[in-house]
């Protein structure tokens, strides 16, 4: 295996590592912790008082334009760092290249500033 | 010779990678536990003119191990209407997203877990995990309270992630890498205007960045005053409403853990992370570090880690919250066009000297 994957191995071994870890405390707690469940105790909490309907309940989801913007905005983020390693070598070029790049994602955001998209609604 | 050598020729594989983890455990528990009983069990007291805790131990030096032992003998409730399985799962991912968070930070010359290329883009694709157990909590929760303090984490966590980011480029443009060892030995190896005592910490040449970054590490953190999503006052705690025992106690090693690796983080890409300036030894590339840079050098990132925290915690006893409308309004409208316009003039300085 190559030195590259290696070191990508030891990403799962920490991963694994975590699960471990949370897995063996939450195993000495169940060995120790009472466990008396009742119908009071499992209903869900809303501060005391019976809930009201379903838990998952309908909310306004102000989120998604959000969610858009920020999947555009990190696709061209991903962009901008293999230009950012390599400026030494493009100097000038490079430099135009990115206002133009930069200045078009300014205008996209313009646009949402100015659709009123960026205001909670 | 060193440890490279060490960890890398004499041992086994199943063995280097034993030793690796056992690290990555002290790297991730380590800071947490200072975290917490330095910053929030003493210097909040203190700012709030209390004692704190006193009585387990030397001025309450052993409280962690009370408070664990306490968080163990709790009894574990599910709620009846819950989606159990991925309600106990949710724990599990915010504190995996922790572990794999310190997989890429440099410690010393040779006392590293990884050597990524891309170390900065993997440590900011990690560090968005945590978002899918935060979301999947407050969903599984079936609770109202749960539900909206997740969806408002989701929303909060990815709008500061851009502004995030784009504060990293202008450190990757100074430094012309993106891997962290390397903007660590940049940082220490170079001279600001000719002046090599002090190397070149990026927090002096990309102030800007340093400010942009640091408030969006205390909104991912979801720290004061960022904490909409865990309000206590108007959300009971949001996303971890329903969760109890040693549950909750996983989410609280998370949040802690999390902020003490992206306080290394930000050491490492602004700070000088574990190198002294290189001028001081007449040091000069890697190879002629002297070994004990390989002691010191976590202990000097420990320190610098320590540092941080401070000043993430000192925001968080201090500010009230910022109600929610504000905080995208500030993370869209003035983190992002600031970070771009830093991107530029980096780059322009960059070309022009």
């Amino acid at each position: 295996m190559s030195p590259f994957l290696r070191s990508y191995l030891t990403v799962v071994w920490f991963g694994l590592a975590s699960f471990l870890v949370a897995g063996l405390l939450l195993g000495i707690s169940a060995l120790i912790r009472p466990n008396n469940p009742n119908a009071e105790k499992l209903l869900t909490y809303e501060s005391g008082v019976d809930p009201v309907g379903d838990g998952w309940s309908q909310s306004q989801i102000r989120y998604y334009v959000f969610a858009l913007l920020f999947v555009i905005f990190d696709v061209e983020a991903v962009f901008i760092f293999p230009w950012a390693t390599q400026l030494e070598r493009y100097a000038g070029f490079g430099l135009v290249e990115m206002g133009i790049f930069v200045a078009i994602l300014l205008l996209g955001l313009v646009y949402a500033w100015r659709k009123g998209v960026l205001r909670w609604v | 010779m060193n440890l490279a050598t060490l960890l890398s020729a004499d041992l086994p594989y199943w063995a280097q990678s034993l030793l690796r983890v056992l690290g990555g455990l002290v790297a991730v528990l380590l800071p947490a536990g200072t975290v917490v009983y330095l910053f929030l069990f003493k210097m909040m007291s203190f700012m709030q003119s209390r004692l704190g805790p006193m009585e387990a131990g030397p001025q309450g030096s052993m409280q962690l191990f009370a408070e664990v032992g306490k968080w163990l003998q709790k009894e574990d409730i599910y709620p009846a209407r819950a989606d159990k399985f991925i309600f106990k799962l949710a724990p599990l991912i915010v504190l995996a997203s922790t572990f794999l968070l310190v997989v890429v930070v440099p410690f010393g010359p040779d006392a590293l877990f990884t050597n990524f290329e891309a170390g900065v883009f993997y440590a900011l694709a990690v560090s968005s995990v945590s978002v899918l157990g935060i979301l999947i909590a407050g969903w599984a929760s079936a609770n109202k309270y749960s539900l909206l303090g997740g969806l408002r984490a989701a929303g909060q966590l990815i709008a500061y992630e851009l502004p995030m980011v784009l504060a990293v480029v202008g450190v990757v443009i100074q430094a012309g890498t993106m891997n962290l060892q390397q903007i660590v030995l940049a940082q220490n190896a170079d001279s600001m205007f000719g002046f090599s005592g002090l190397g070149n910490p990026y927090v002096i040449t990309q102030f800007v960045g340093f400010i942009v970054f640091m408030i969006a590490v205390q909104a991912e953190l979801t720290q004061t005053p960022f904490d909409m999503p865990i309000a206590e006052s108007e959300l009971v705690s949001g996303y971890m409403t329903e969760y109890s025992g040693f549950r909750f106690l996983i989410f609280f090693i998370g949040e802690f853990a999390t902020a003490g690796v992206f306080s290394m983080i930000a050491s490492v890409l602004f700070l000088g992370g574990w190198a002294v300036p290189f001028s001081w030894f007449g040091w000069t590339t890697i190879d002629s570090i002297d070994n004990w840079m390989n002691i010191v050098g976590p202990l000097i990132l420990f320190t610098k880690m320590i540092v941080i925290v401070f000043f993430i915690m000192w925001v968080r006893f201090s500010f009230p919250r910022f109600r929610e409308d504000q905080l995208q309004k500030f993370a869209w409208k003035v983190l992002i066009p600031v970070s771009l316009a830093n991107i530029m003039v980096t780059a322009i300085l960059k070309v022009a000297f």
